[in-house]
């Protein structure tokens, strides 16, 4: 099990080396760079101080070159200073963050809170009404663009119902409130996009938790089980239940990277202050260390998700203990 | 197949809806009641009623117009997006988990690496640095879904690989290219045509995302999304501008999820067949 553990981790390192080399190659292929961008506006820069300013940010040596020496700053885990606005980079996203995380976190939970007694129940009750109508809405939540629905919720409950607000995290007068006030406004903030950011994700999940849960059912010892006349509740939750949530476990592991990237078209509907929104800025204001701090972070947490699910899986799953 | 397919009400219904799909894309012109472009500005913003059967947009356009030639549009980049990815990854999937060794391992960091990318965030990316096109998004949601199927592909070879009508044909002497394309193909075909179809809603909501955020498809070429993008600064005048095309999105998307998962239904021998 160690050797396994240092095995995955020896090759995550090159992999987290090639993802910060293709975000960086791929940032450089950009017309434009960020000092261009600061500049271009402004009719009385000279280009002598437009090749200054590049020489500043190290912007005039080959990409190579420049690549080697974020390399060598990322080792210290130096993420150098926004291009922007010239704070530190690791500050920006420490900022954006926890909202991201809050957002996705309670997302994923209520799709886990959904999708799993769904899942089951349409197992148990094959081809009944409640699996048909329950397949049709995990359809269409699935296919649905969640931008539209987003915006489609945000005019009937921000503005024909005034029931809930519609952008950002706290309202204007967020300071002023009392303790139990302001967990109230974050949380009626949170409410739409994470309702719409749950109906999305809940096809997958759902669907996958029926068919491991039809795959478990199907076996002999659940068959032995009813043979031997324990009731119905015990067989479904003590011996199907553990093994059709195996791969389900997987499945968390392997939707860590999303808790930070996926949502950023919605932040944007939203006005969320996500890292969504604060990548998307980042790349369209050529920002490259905040664009190469957020990628690496992305990828850091892919990597730890997809251990997490292997470790997890190895642990919980006997059979494979032993091996 | 297609007689399975007709039995099983999931991929019936997509495949219908489809079929739907593809004849009103090519009669689009017969179809759409005035050109996609044409402007009628005395009556911009109009309510969906006898004239513009789905209103107006800003600009006077047609929204029912519009949305029948954005069929074409989103069918397009769905269908050539997909190829692309199917291309890439069934070839890199058959090599990878036919030769095995340093191929595999090469192939499969970079699978890992892909995967690793908020796709979406890596889009933009691309997108961002190339300019806005239709035919850019095509190839690069294209460049950057094969990872999935590679691993599908691999999978499937792996498995296949010690069989033993593989191993005859190699002690036969017959040269790899025949055995991918005669012996390996054939079997490894189901799980690329689930993941295509379904990758193919995928490819058209992303690109609808795309659109809509302006690094897509550009005005004046109607696209799903971007008609919603123009549509949303009107959105208390004018509903019809933001409802319309996000419901053609979710009926198309929803089609080809339909058969896609009725298809897998269908082809994976391990489930219970059909419904």
């Amino acid at each position: 099990m160690r050797t396994y553990i240092l095995k995955r981790l020896s090759y995550s390192i090159p992999i987290l080396i090639g993802i910060t080399l293709i975000t960086f190659l791929v940032m450089h292929l950009a017309p434009g760079k960020p000092t261009e961008m600061l500049t271009d506006m402004n009719a009385r820069v000279s280009a002598d101080a437009k090749t200054k300013l590049a020489a500043l940010y190290g912007l005039d040596k080959p990409w190579y070159v420049q690549y080697a020496r974020w390399l060598g700053r990322f080792a210290v885990l130096d993420f150098g200073k926004s291009f922007r606005d010239g704070r530190p980079a690791v500050a920006k996203i420490a900022e954006r963050l926890p909202a991201s995380l809050l957002l996705n976190i309670l997302s994923l939970l209520l799709i886990l809170a959904a999708a799993v007694p769904i899942g089951i129940f349409s197992a148990l009750h094959k081809d009944s009404i409640f699996d048909k109508a329950t397949t049709v809405f995990v359809f269409i939540g699935f296919s649905v663009p969640a931008f539209w629905l987003a915006l489609l919720f945000m005019i009937l409950f921000g503005l024909k119902f005034g029931v809930l607000p519609i952008s950002g995290l706290h309202s204007l007068d967020y300071s002023g409130m009392s303790v139990p006030g302001k967990l109230l406004d974050v949380a009626s903030h949170l409410i739409l996009p994470v309702f719409i950011s749950a109906f999305t994700g809940l096809a997958g999940l759902s669907r996958y938790v029926r068919s491991s849960m039809l795959e478990v059912l199907r076996q002999d010892y659940i068959r032995t089980a009813y043979a031997k006349g324990l009731p119905e509740n015990r067989i479904i939750f003590r011996h199907a239940l553990k093994n059709a949530l195996l791969p389900v476990v997987t499945i968390l592991g392997l939707s860590l990277p999303a808790l930070i990237g996926g949502g950023f078209i919605f932040e944007t509907i939203f006005a969320y202050p996500g890292m969504g929104r604060l990548g998307y800025e980042a790349v369209m204001a050529r920002d490259y260390p905040v664009v190469m701090a957020v990628g690496v972070i992305a990828a850091f947490l892919t990597l730890l998700g997809n251990l997490v699910a292997d470790i997890t899986y190895a642990w919980v799953d006997p059979r494979i203990r032993y091996k | 197949m297609l007689n399975k397919i007709i039995k099983n009400r999931l991929s019936l219904t997509g495949l219908g809806l489809i079929v739907l799909l593809f004849c009103v894309a090519v009669l689009a012109p017969v179809i759409a009641p005035y050109r996609a472009d044409a402007q009628h500005l005395p009556r911009r913003l109009a309510n969906p009623g006898h004239e513009f059967l789905l209103g107006t947009d800003d600009l006077g356009r047609d929204t029912l117009s519009r949305m029948v030639y954005g069929v074409r549009i989103s069918l397009s980049v769905g269908f050539v997006a997909v190829g692309i990815s199917v291309l890439i990854g069934t070839v890199l999937g058959l090599i990878s988990g036919f030769f095995g060794g340093w191929v595999d391992t090469v192939v499969m960091r970079a699978v890992d690496i892909m995967l690793c990318f908020p796709t979406f965030f890596l889009i933009l990316l691309v997108i961002a640095f190339l300019e806005p096109s239709i035919y850019n998004v095509m190839i690069v949601i294209g460049l950057t879904s094969w990872p999935g199927l590679t691993r599908l592909v691999r999978a499937e070879v792996l498995s296949l690989r010690e069989r033993d009508y593989i191993l005859a044909a190699k002690l036969l002497g017959l040269g790899n290219l025949r055995i991918f394309f005669v012996h390996l193909l054939p079997n490894v075909i189901s799980p690329i045509i689930v993941s295509a179809t379904l990758g193919v809603g995928d490819a058209i909501l992303t690109e609808s995302g795309l659109s809509f955020l302006g690094l897509g498809v550009q005005p004046p070429t109607a696209s799903w999304g971007q008609m919603l993008s123009s549509g949303k600064e009107y959105i208390y005048l004018a509903w019809w501008l933001t409802l319309f095309p996000g419901v053609a999105i979710l009926l198309t998307v929803l089609s080809f999820n339909l058969l896609g998962e009725g298809l897998r239904d269908i082809l994976d021998p391990r489930s219970n067949a059909g419904k």
